[in-house]
């Protein structure tokens, strides 16, 4: 609803040119595009985009509430839910923010499994991301069809070593929940060696897809200086060629022993960000051929660990890991007792929608849509 | 080259915005994570120096956080000297044990994580906070220095009721804007959804 | 009389003759092409769209097309938690849909508020403000369990008759087919839930204070 006088003359002058109407459109918060309940008010002068603020909230699940009521423990099975689609990378960044809150260590076992798990599961997100960016373009479910029979072998690996496909629930403080066995492994290394063929069928059908070119390049285009300072990170940042990837920065775990290479983009439009997700794809398979050549033989858990009855010190602890989406953070203030005296998560997603109306100015309806893909959120991480 | 001591980055900030004052909270968890403490007259201009100065180039800021802090009572046992009455009736001077109960008046406070993408360093730790918990809760608020706080800010806003002037855009983000209340806050109670109350008692 | 009926059928049918009733046909025709809305709220979005997928290929079960406008849907699978912010949203789009429709509670959250009960945001199950017609738990229930209960709301279609009593709300003229969208309030939902939804089953854990 236009109230501003200005505007509104601005309005009738630009209906007298005849050169577009000024509509107000609310896409969402149930609309095709398969990202969740989330909802753009946008002002659009004939088909360009002229004004875009995001709603959210409609998947606000008061995560953090539940988890200052629960133990340190309970909180687990909450984080699954946080980016549905990646449970492992979730337990991992609050396990990794407890055991600095509480100065845990965990064995080298452990480590492995916990590498192999993530960049599993950063593999089948990225897949999965770029078949839901081209269903938004249009390729009505096929890229999505082999990006969804690859995650299907990774769940049946995760349904075997934690007992569910999604909501693992795997890792504990100081290390996994249950060993892995060698036939697991065995089972492992035989997908790792079958992906590097996917990712080259994936990308070869889509290399030099006209359709893909002319909508994403030189679309939604994000320049550094405005991804460092609103706190953009993951594949996105990088896209526009900021080399900033905590497994990098930070060398959580065992990171430092693997050798990978951290893609980065030059024009940070949508086709840079596609390719960051298909190259990310590689990365991952070369860490998890190394990680599965060198686990060692050992303990899982740290054998010291009052899982249950868990009562850190007072202070607070910030840990973080490079989620598939991004920097995802957990801050935790502790009173001394068995329940986090403030539990907030830092949503990679959320933040990154910060400049999502800086992207989006100028472009037409249409885009938006998949500038939004490419920006590649979950609900449950904006929402908590 | 990491992050300068916590020490370190105050002494830098005294030089760099004259008249700033910044306090070390240290922190008891292994972490290590130590914050500074800072006044709101001088938070947006510490935070510019923070984020341009060429040594640290805090350019990130991660995570901006809320928090609670009721009003409390904290009790001490204090030794007092008072006249007693003894056993045969003359009074004397002993040392007594008492509990004193002094009430702590609660706040709000906010929590800045920086790091610098520059510099692969961090993280520095800031703090604001607010006067009380009713009506003196407002704060500077740091998104025109670093972009990335503009939801985050909307967020402590929506849940803790922390008013931050210089905001672009304040108003609800996760609840609806015509709540009313601030529920992350640790005395809110939700409404019971399962009872219906029929008719009126007399 | 029944068993001589089937027999007739049956030696009908090997001459080459195919008799039904009305009914069967009419349910037949119904239940082999149930259309979803395409509405996923959260994590059961993600099973659900893993049902249409590949591997568990929900589309052979006459679920051919998800549909984007509630206007051509016949069935809404609510996946996901509901919050009390996105309710009214939810209440709308089943208003909007044609009879007959169908609802499937899919998961814990839908059902009854599932994990996050607690939360201050979170409606305690659809069925506060929709009739629900297939309950299904898990946290996320298995692409199994979807069929599963796509192929109970199969069954529960095909035994719904025609005329009678018994006969299904969208042929009862006098039965609304459309609910009231509660609004935001300033501490909650109001209504907190639609009682005539709501109350009409015993179980449910409303306490009604006179």
């Amino acid at each position: 609803m236009i109230t501003d006088v200005a505007e509104l003359e601005r309005v009738a002058a630009v209906n007298e040119d005849g050169l577009g109407d000024i509509m107000e459109v609310s896409m969402g918060p149930h609309h095709p595009s398969t990202h969740g309940v989330f909802r753009m008010d946008v002002r659009l002068e004939g088909e360009r985009v002229v004004r875009l603020k995001p709603v959210f909230g409609y998947l606000h699940r008061n995560h953090e509430k539940i988890a200052e009521h629960g133990a340190y423990l309970s909180a687990i099975p909450y984080t699954d839910r946080l980016d549905y689609l990646c449970s492992m990378t979730n337990n991992w960044g609050y396990v990794l923010a407890v055991e600095k809150l509480a100065g845990i260590a965990v064995p080298e076992r452990a480590e492995y499994i916990r590498v192999i798990v993530a960049e599993l599961t950063r593999f089948q997100n990225h897949a999965g991301l770029v078949g839901f960016l081209l269903q938004d373009m249009g390729a009505s479910g096929t890229p999505l069809m082999y990006a969804f029979r690859e995650r299907e072998k990774v769940l049946d690996l995760f349904e075997s070593l934690s007992g569910a496909r999604m909501m693992c629930n795997y890792m504990r403080f100081g290390g996994v929940r249950v060993d892995c066995s060698a036939a697991w492994l065995t089972e492992t290394r035989q997908l790792v060696g079958r992906l590097p063929g996917f990712v080259d069928e994936f990308e070869s059908l889509l290399r030099a897809n006209e359709i893909l070119m002319a909508r994403t390049q030189g679309t939604g285009v994000l320049p550094r200086e405005l991804a460092v300072n609103a706190g953009v990170t993951g594949p996105m940042l990088r896209a526009s060629g900021v080399n900033y990837d905590v497994r990098k920065v930070d060398k959580y775990g065992i990171y430092d022993r693997f050798s990978f290479r951290v893609p980065l983009g030059e024009h940070g439009d949508v086709y840079d960000r596609y390719m960051m997700r298909i190259l990310e794809m590689r990365e991952s398979v070369k860490i998890l051929e190394q990680a599965l050549r060198d686990i060692p033989a050992g303990p899982i858990m740290d054998p010291k660990v009052r899982l249950r009855g868990l009562r850190p010190k007072a202070g607070e602890a910030y840990g973080r890991i490079e989620s598939p989406k991004g920097e995802l953070g957990f801050f935790l203030i502790s009173d001394g007792s068995g329940n986090p005296y403030r539990y907030r998560v830092r949503p990679p997603s959320m933040i990154n929608l910060t400049i999502l109306e800086d992207m989006c100015l100028g472009e037409n309806i249409a885009d938006t849509v998949i500038i939004l893909g490419s920006v590649d959120i979950v609900l449950g991480e904006v929402d908590r | 080259m990491p992050l300068p001591s916590p020490e370190d980055i105050k002494a830098q900030i005294e030089v760099g915005v004259p008249g700033a004052s910044v306090t070390v909270i240290a922190n008891g968890s292994p972490s290590g994570q130590h914050s500074l403490l800072l006044d709101h007259a001088h938070a947006r201009a510490v935070a510019e120096f923070l984020r341009d100065d060429a040594a640290l180039r805090l350019d990130f800021c991660s995570l901006m956080t809320g928090v609670d802090w009721p009003d409390s009572e904290v009790s001490e046992k204090v030794k007092v000297k008072k006249l007693v009455a003894g056993p045969d009736g003359a009074s004397s001077e002993q040392q007594v044990e008492e509990v004193r109960k002094t009430k702590v008046s609660g706040h709000l406070e906010a929590v800045y994580h920086l790091f610098s993408m520059e510099k692969k360093h961090g993280p520095a730790i800031l703090r604001l906070r607010t006067a009380n918990r009713a009506d003196g809760t407002h704060l500077p608020s740091l998104t025109p220095v670093w972009r990335s706080a503009e939801f985050q800010e909307r967020e402590a806003f929506d849940l803790y009721g922390i008013v931050f002037d210089g905001h672009p855009d304040l108003r609800r983000i996760l609840m609806w804007d015509g709540f009313v209340d601030y529920p992350m806050r640790k005395d809110y109670v939700a409404p019971e959804d399962d009872i219906l109350v029929t008719g009126v008692k007399a | 009389m029944e068993q001589d009926l089937k027999n007739l059928k049956i030696e009908l049918s090997k001459n080459g003759i195919f008799t039904t009733t009305l009914e069967e046909i009419y349910n037949w025709g119904r239940k082999n092409s149930v259309w979803p809305l395409t509405f996923g709220l959260a994590c059961c979005a993600i099973e659900m769209i893993a049902t249409t997928m590949a591997r568990y290929d929900l589309a052979r079960f006459g679920a051919e097309v998800f549909r984007p406008s509630p206007r051509q849907a016949d069935l809404i699978i609510v996946s996901g938690t509901v919050t009390k912010k996105m309710a009214p949203q939810v209440v709308r789009l089943y208003n909007q849909m044609p009879e007959p429709k169908y609802v499937i509670a899919m998961g814990a959250c839908a059902i009854s508020g599932g994990p996050f009960r607690d939360g201050y945001n979170v409606l305690k199950g659809i069925d506060r403000y929709i009739p629900v017609d297939v309950h299904i738990p898990g946290c996320p229930p298995r692409p199994e369990a979807l069929i599963h209960a796509f192929m109970t709301l199969q069954k529960k279609i095909e035994e719904q008759s025609l005329s009678g009593a018994e006969r299904p709300r969208h042929l009862q003229a006098d039965l609304p087919s459309e609910f009231p969208v509660p609004t935001f309030g300033e501490h909650g939902l109001e209504p907190a839930q639609n009682t005539d939804v709501f109350l009409a089953e015993n179980g449910n854990p409303l306490r009604v204070i006179q």
